[in-house]
């Protein structure tokens, strides 16, 4: 069985207790809600945009250790990256978490490998990707069911 | 050897191990293990008899049909009821949408109400929200306790007049609470109320005589009672039945048809629409039979030994709160981990072979009333054992070790 250590490695857990870019963005450009109504999660993401780069990224509300370091370490790697950058890291993410090849994506990003062996928790990880991807879309709601 | 170590040996797919870890099997609110008996019964069913029921003269359409009307008997003196009385469904979820739609629906009109609780899980709560709609009654909400027992005082308010019909669970799925479906009915008859117990989280622990609880209509599933998935049985007084509508057409709810006119079987043929779940039924029977050779008060006894273990465990782990500590309760352990979300519960405990459900149970309101998203919920049948118990506080001493 797959080591429960790979999931939880110490930068996952480290951000899931305290996470650096909880709140809101200032000023918000964009936000969007994500769902996920197998865990009862919801959580807030807002964007603050300067042109086509991304200056800011914010999360809010409740939700489990792998969902909540995700919206963390997305927030982070997203900074400073254009919007269509943000599109191709998720593309990336989403095939390091959920696909079957080996991407190329940020360290910081590359802590979600041992997702891939718990398929129950891949909505966890890619809750916050999938709403900041709806808000800059410009759609305001989305639910990982 | 205990008596309990001989129980799970009836259960083959509790002998197994989940990763390297033996499976401690704590989500029977969600659904049981099935006996060896019942997966026989099945087995035997299509290997031997199977064939399609009532309409044909051969020696196997006898068979099932005498499989399939042999289960309703069995169902029938399990609940106290009288044969016609039971009508076969998919589930507790069908039973009430059937109620809903075949009594409800013409009978109801804007100026009706229709009572429900705070602990309903989402099939009775949604059927009637859909009522509400295509009908125009209003739906009233009784509080629930915060030990997690019902507000009998609120239930007694909100009953009134225009209550046409009182819907609440025998048990909730997803703390345990047991309500005093007797004293809830006699409360709704008395305020001229059609009464309706959810009674999917009951029948495969407790004895139930629904003429003893006076209700109208008693819903229950067979997967929840060690039978198959996708049959369950629907309970109505006869008198309700006769004057009901059909739910669904097509064939053998019918006397007979041309375009001019139909006219309907009689009850309880008139609900069943189309080829059955004539395995699921034959399965179930068997669950009935098994349910009958244990007993109720055995499995009683040992369920309640569990649930005051594995309260007295929950409680001597630091950062473990239990949800619904109500004076009667069904085995059914649900509760939080401070600092760690339920989530991450689950997926500890699974590691460790222990299989619990986290979420909100289908039943989001009562979470809100905890002011919760989600708990964990380890759910017992009478196969469990204290050493279960134990693994489950070795998987969340992990869980809090790794997390909090």
């Amino acid at each position: 069985m797959s080591d429960l250590r790979e999931l939880y490695l110490e930068m996952v857990t480290d951000h899931a207790k305290n996470p650096r870019h909880r709140g809101k963005a200032e000023p918000c450009d964009c936000i969007g809600t994500g769902n996920n109504p197998l865990c009862g999660d919801k959580l807030v993401v807002t964007v603050h945009l300067d042109g086509d780069t991304i200056e800011d990224v914010k999360f809010d509300g409740e939700g489990c250790a792998i969902s909540v370091a995700s919206a963390d370490l997305m927030a982070e790697v997203l900074s400073g990256k254009s919007v269509d950058d943000a599109k191709e890291l998720f593309s990336g993410f989403h095939e390091l978490v959920a696909g079957e090849g080996t991407p190329e994506v940020p360290k910081k990003l590359a802590v979600f490998s041992g997702v891939r062996e718990f398929p129950m928790r891949v909505k966890c990880a890619t809750l916050a990707w999938h709403t900041v991807i709806a808000a800059l879309n410009g759609s305001e709601e989305v639910t990982t069911e | 050897m205990t008596q309990t170590t001989r129980i799970a040996d009836a259960f083959p797919a509790l002998n197994q191990t989940v990763g390297d870890k033996p499976l401690v099997y704590l989500d029977s609110a969600a659904t049981t293990q099935k006996p060896t008996c019942v997966i026989d019964a099945v087995h035997s069913y299509y290997e031997h008899d199977n064939a399609n029921i009532h309409r044909g003269v051969h020696q196997l359409s006898m068979r099932a049909t005498k499989g399939y009307e042999g289960a309703r008997a069995k169902l029938a003196a399990l609940l106290g009821a009288s044969k016609d009385e039971i009508v076969f469904v998919r589930g507790a979820t069908e039973a009430i949408n059937l109620v809903a739609q075949a009594w409800g629906r013409p009978r109801l009109g804007a100026g009706d109400e229709i009572l429900i609780t705070e602990m309903e899980h989402h099939s009775n709560i949604v059927p009637w929200q859909l009522l509400c709609e295509q009908t125009g009654a209003a739906l009233k909400v009784a509080k629930v306790n915060d030990d997690g027992s019902l507000n009998v005082d609120s239930f007694k308010e909100l009953l009134g007049e225009d209550t046409a019909i009182a819907a609440f669970t025998h048990v909730s799925n997803a703390i345990g609470s047991i309500n005093q479906v007797k004293e809830l009915c006699t409360l709704a008859k008395a305020a001229g109320a059609v009464t309706v117990v959810d009674g999917a989280q009951a029948t495969g622990h407790m004895h139930v005589d629904v003429q003893d609880i006076g209700c109208d209509f008693y819903a229950t599933s067979g997967h929840k009672m060690f039978g198959p998935t996708g049959i369950g049985c629907l309970f109505g007084r006869s008198e309700l039945l006769e004057e009901m509508e059909p739910y669904q057409g097509g064939g053998d709810m019918i006397l007979s048809v041309s375009f001019e006119e139909t006219t309907w079987n009689k009850v309880p043929f008139k609900f069943e629409a189309g080829t059955p779940n004539i395995a699921g039924a034959i399965g179930l029977s068997a669950a009935c039979d098994y349910i009958t050779e244990i007993g109720y008060d055995t499995i009683h006894d040992i369920e309640m030994e569990l649930l005051s273990y594995g309260t007295k465990v929950l409680s001597e782990i630091d950062g473990a709160t239990l949800v619904g500590t109500a004076k009667q309760k069904c085995a059914i352990l649900a509760f939080t981990v401070d600092g760690v979300h339920p989530h991450d519960v689950g997926t500890i405990c699974d590691h460790e072979g222990v299989a619990i459900r986290t979420g909100n149970h289908c039943a989001e309101p009562l979470m809100h009333r905890f002011g919760l998203s989600a708990t964990c919920r380890a759910s017992l049948s009478v196969y469990n054992t204290a050493s279960d118990i134990d693994a489950l506080a070795t998987a969340l001493r992990k869980a809090i070790t790794m997390l909090a």
